[in-house]
């Protein structure tokens, strides 16, 4: 029994022993003297581990007495986590040596939290959910304070230490609740316990504050206030990695917990959800509009994007899990192709994430102000790029679920987030001219962008590249 | 040919592609590659749309050129045109060598400019031709992208305000729309367009929110596509972005937005207000005949009051558009027949008064109507010119405008007598502006010193006008060119509508008649 449990954990464990190996290993062969190759070995790990997980054809199973879930879903997350990842990793080399940054520890700690969010998404029970959140949050405040030195770095990080404390208690005070009233930690369990739909007042409590934990984590509104500041005071290639694989997790986690421990009673959580997607998209559309900094922007950005994933969750149906699958990975390629961008932004030097710095950048650089614009129209979710597939996916899910109004509140607060994206646009192709960008020679950082960009504009003729069907496979083996 | 339609349409990306990746440089010489590239692509476009044309059986009235490919989330790619397509089709085509050939002095970001055109071109032609309902919306919103930046980029002064106002308008317009498609989706179970055409969507009396909705789910789709095409169109009151968007734009800018872009609005009112929602189109459109005749009313006599001459023909553009929502609204032969001859007609004369704004803008650089006065003793060949379309845009007999304008009239006329007086009354209204307009730009002496070294038009300013002078006489004294290839696909549409209207047991307003 134990071997076969093992055998599904086994991309974790690796991981995890990767992780821990390399630790020892480079402490004792000149620290930080390896850096990049530290970074370009983790890269390489998360590759392999994504293509051993994409290709495996295993049945879904369950292990640990069913606390480990290893299916499509789970798989189809993991993959996404791991992709972005590598990607968001090797991204942040050149700007990490060049700011000092490019210590050994930083692609491990990547590695252990990928590790945590792996176990997010197969947590089958409220336990493991519980540890692979903090082994993913613990890592993530450790590298949002990377920069010792820097104020705004620190600062970050204790704030989202202390608000992602609240928040994982928030969390277990529900799961003690869920616990105490059903009986069980186990999703299985709880999912007997509330057969017949009917939710005793200790489980509906529990179920909300689980709900409330988690929307912290997918910094949906009103539990969003952390995102910003820690957006924009991280360094930006950990903000690239938050805004990317952590995402993709906790919705993971989100779908897995309301599907899978409560989806005897969809009713109940049902209306939570699409409280928290309406508000969401509104404030991230109308926060953003006043932001001057593209990090904090982005941030308020993804608080929006969460909105509409979320609406995708809110309909309670397996197409809405698939709709919301699409969307998450839509919508980490197109924040990876941004973030590739910001890493980019230079002026004599230094870092700038300030808007108007992007001043008639389609002058000097007509191939990146291209894809950045396509980007941006993607986001915005204008066809034919690939993000208004998304929304479309999702705007169907909600509308199939009797949820027209919600429909109707995600194209209404999507036009409001309109004005900002286009906003970017009208900056880098007819604002006044100011005082130019660097012209920054990472080439690695220009592919990812073109290659970001190209995805967008290629997935309307290619079927989406057929994630639409590995979606629906994943969310078949959640929603069943 | 079977993919002859997305040859049409796809020509112009293909050329789009070409320039973006091949020409290099801002030298005079690669300007000139650019410039004659664009134009080439755009002829052959056309060349090929007529082709479309003469394969066209304007006795059938299904949709005919039609092809179909599979696409994700069980949409399809299907293209194809029938008789209330086909013009649009052939009135994009036409206008766009003489855009380009307009924009041949532009030399700030000129790839780029064409580019844009070239794109725009695509995707206008793609929303005639398109006949899945998620196609057809890929294309309808994709247009925004390239308008924006034609007009953000080298549009006038406001331009910013102008482009901004421009793109939100229409967006929040049109993810309305998207709305409603998605639940015809859900409904109907299909995106193909010639299916939706023959399903009954629901019309049982709705309780929303403790309101009752009248027609049911076809009320609440009627209206969330009347958001997106009054918006296109534009009708009164959604109709402010025009104008700001018509001033700043540059001018081959302006004539694509009036030629092309506001027929989309009526376009999609004949392919899905009318027919997919048959109820809820003669529940309320007496709503659009009032709107249209205020639209008719108010926005000739704002006309009146403007000191911009793109301004004041966007404010006609308007006026005219009016005629056409009430001419389909009216749902009766000469009504839908005149609605889409007006919008035929207004392509040819609103983007030619567009160029004519624009050949003298290139000399003066103002619009401004005071700058002007006494043209037509420097200038006599653009004084004529002028004056035919202006003649044209006042309806005189012997024009195509008159001809659209009449048939509309008469529609309406059937239906409602008194939306009909108070429509006609824009003719006078149209013919008092447009005739001042003249009589302050050109007749007169030629007193202002800055015009005394104006020159008259060039050769290639007279090669653009003339197709479009040719059209407008042409389609003016022999209308049947138009009517005959739309007249039978008219005649299925509006039978069907009456006999939807019919089953379910209302009185239509419209008494329906017989052919023309």
């Amino acid at each position: 029994m134990i071997a076969s449990d093992f055998s599904t954990v086994l991309p974790e464990v690796f991981l995890s022993l990767y992780a821990m190996l390399a630790l020892v290993v480079f402490v004792y062969s000149g620290k930080d003297k390896h850096a990049a190759l530290s970074i370009w070995l983790t890269s390489g790990v998360f590759l392999l581990l994504a293509a051993i997980i994409g290709l495996s054809s295993a049945p879904d199973t369950t292990s640990f007495n069913g606390m480990f879930v290893d299916d499509n879903f789970a798989r189809f997350a993991k993959v996404v986590i791991l992709l972005s990842a590598a990607t968001v990793l090797v991204m942040g080399q050149d700007y990490a040596a060049k700011h000092d940054m490019l210590k050994f520890e930083y692609p491990l700690l990547v590695a252990l939290s990928v590790v945590g969010m792996m176990v997010m998404v197969s947590a089958g029970s409220l336990l493991t959910l519980y540890m692979g959140l903090e082994l993913q949050s613990l890592a993530l405040y450790v590298i949002a304070a990377f920069r010792r030195d820097s104020a705004k770095s620190t600062e970050a990080g204790l704030k989202y230490f202390v608000l992602g404390a609240l928040s994982s208690g928030l969390l277990l005070y529900g799961a003690s609740l869920v616990y105490g009233f059903a009986g069980t930690v186990e999703f299985a369990g709880i999912m007997q316990a509330t057969q017949g739909g009917d939710l005793s007042m200790g489980l509906l409590l529990g179920l909300v504050f689980v709900i409330s934990g988690m929307a912290f984590k997918v910094s949906a509104a009103p539990f969003h206030m952390w995102a910003p500041d820690v957006y924009e005071g991280a360094p930006t290639p950990v903000t690239a990695f938050f805004a990317t694989a952590p995402k993709m997790a906790a919705m993971g986690l989100f779908a897995r917990v309301v599907h899978d421990a409560f989806g005897g009673v969809i009713g109940e959580w049902q209306q939570v959800v699409a409280v928290l997607s309406v508000v969401s998209m509104f404030l991230g559309a109308v926060a953003a509009i006043g932001q001057g900094d593209i990090k904090r922007l982005m941030a308020y950005s993804s608080i929006a994007h969460m909105g509409f994933a979320l609406m995708g969750l809110a309909s309670g149906t397996a197409f809405g899990v698939q709709a919301m699958m699409v969307y998450m990975a839509i919508y980490v390629t197109m924040n990876i192709g941004m973030f590739a961008f910001i890493l980019t932004m230079e002026r004599d030097g230094r870092p700038v994430s300030d808007i108007a710095s992007l001043h008639m950048y389609s002058q000097k650089e007509p191939l990146k102000a291209l894809c950045v614009a396509a980007l941006m129209f993607s986001m915005a979710g204008v066809p034919p790029l690939v993000g208004f597939f998304g929304k479309f996916y999702v705007l169907r899910a909600a509308y199939e679920a009797n949820m027209a109004w919600l429909a109707v509140a995600g194209v209404v607060a999507s036009v409001i987030g309109a004005f900002y994206y286009i906003r970017i646009v009208y900056f880098m192709y007819f604002g006044e001219a100011g005082e130019p960008l660097d012209a920054n020679p990472v080439h690695r950082l220009h592919i990812i962008l073109v290659i970001s960009a190209a995805l967008m504009i290629a997935g309307t003729f290619f079927s989406l590249f057929g994630i639409e069907t590995l979606a629906q496979i994943a969310a078949d083996s959640l929603a069943n | 040919m079977s993919n002859l339609l997305s040859l049409v349409t796809f020509i112009p990306l293909v050329a789009a592609v070409i320039l973006a990746l091949l020409s290099r440089g801002d030298s005079e010489d690669s300007q000139r590659n650019v410039k004659y590239l664009a134009l080439a692509a755009t002829v052959f476009t056309f060349v090929a749309s007529l082709m479309v044309l003469f394969g066209f059986d304007s006795s059938n009235t299904g949709f005919q050129f039609v092809e179909e490919h599979s696409w994700l989330l069980g949409m399809q790619y299907k293209m194809g045109v029938d008789g209330i397509s086909v013009l649009f089709v052939m009135l994009t085509t036409f206008t766009m060598p003489l855009v380009i050939a307009a924009s041949w002095n532009v030399s700030h970001r000129l790839k780029e400019y064409m580019i844009a055109f070239l794109v725009l071109e695509t995707l206008m032609i793609g929303v005639f031709c398109a006949l899945d309902l998620v196609l057809f919306y890929m294309f309808f919103e994709a247009g925004l992208i390239p308008m924006f930046l034609i007009i953000g980029i080298w549009g006038g002064k406001a331009r910013i305000y102008a482009s901004f106002k421009f793109f939100l308008y229409t967006f929040l317009g049109s993810v309305l729309m998207l709305v409603a498609m998605v639940a015809m989706f859900a409904d109907a179970g299909t995106t193909d367009m010639a299916v939706l055409l023959t399903h009954n969507f629901g019309s049982e009396t709705l309780d929303v929110f403790g309101f009752q909705i009248l027609g049911g789910a076809q009320t609440l789709m009627w209206i969330a596509f009347f958001a997106s095409f009054a918006v296109k169109m534009p009708m009164w009151p959604v109709h402010t972005w025009l104008p700001d968007a018509h001033v700043q734009a540059p001018t081959a800018g302006s004539v694509v937005l009036a030629a092309i872009l506001l027929k989309m609005g009526g376009y999609g009112f004949l392919r899905f207000s009318l027919p997919m929602f048959p109820v809820a189109s003669n529940l309320l459109a007496p709503l659009v005949f009032w709107l249209s005749a205020i639209a008719i009313v108010y926005t000739s006599l704002v006309a009146l009051s403007q000191q911009d001459m793109k301004k004041l023909i966007a404010y006609s553009s308007v006026a005219h558009m009016g005629y056409v929502t009430m001419g389909i609204f009216a749902a009766n032969q000469q009504g839908v027949d005149g609605a889409i001859f007006q919008m035929i007609s207004h392509g040819f004369i609103s983007g030619a008064l567009f160029l004519c704004v624009g050949v003298i803008y290139d000399r003066m650089h103002t619009r401004d109507i005071d700058a002007y006065g006494g043209l037509v003793n420097r200038m006599p060949s653009y004084a004529l010119i002028f004056l035919f379309f202006t003649m044209a845009n006042v309806g005189l007999p012997g024009t195509s405008g008159f001809v659209g304008e009449f048939l509309t009239l008469m529609g309406i006329f059937q239906v409602n007598t008194w939306v009909a007086m108070f429509a006609a009354s824009g003719v006078i209204l149209s013919a008092a502006y447009a005739l001042w307009l003249y009589r302050r730009v050109v007749l007169g002496d030629l007193i202002k010193e800055s015009l005394k070294s104006i020159t008259d038009m060039g050769r290639r300013e007279k090669m653009i006008f003339a197709p479009l002078v040719v059209m407008t006489l042409l389609l003016g004294v022999y209308p049947a060119l138009v009517l005959d290839i739309i007249g039978p696909s008219v005649a299925a549409l509006v039978e069907t509508y009456h006999s939807n209207v019919a089953a379910h047991g209302i009185v239509s307003t419209a008494a329906s008649t017989a052919s023309h």
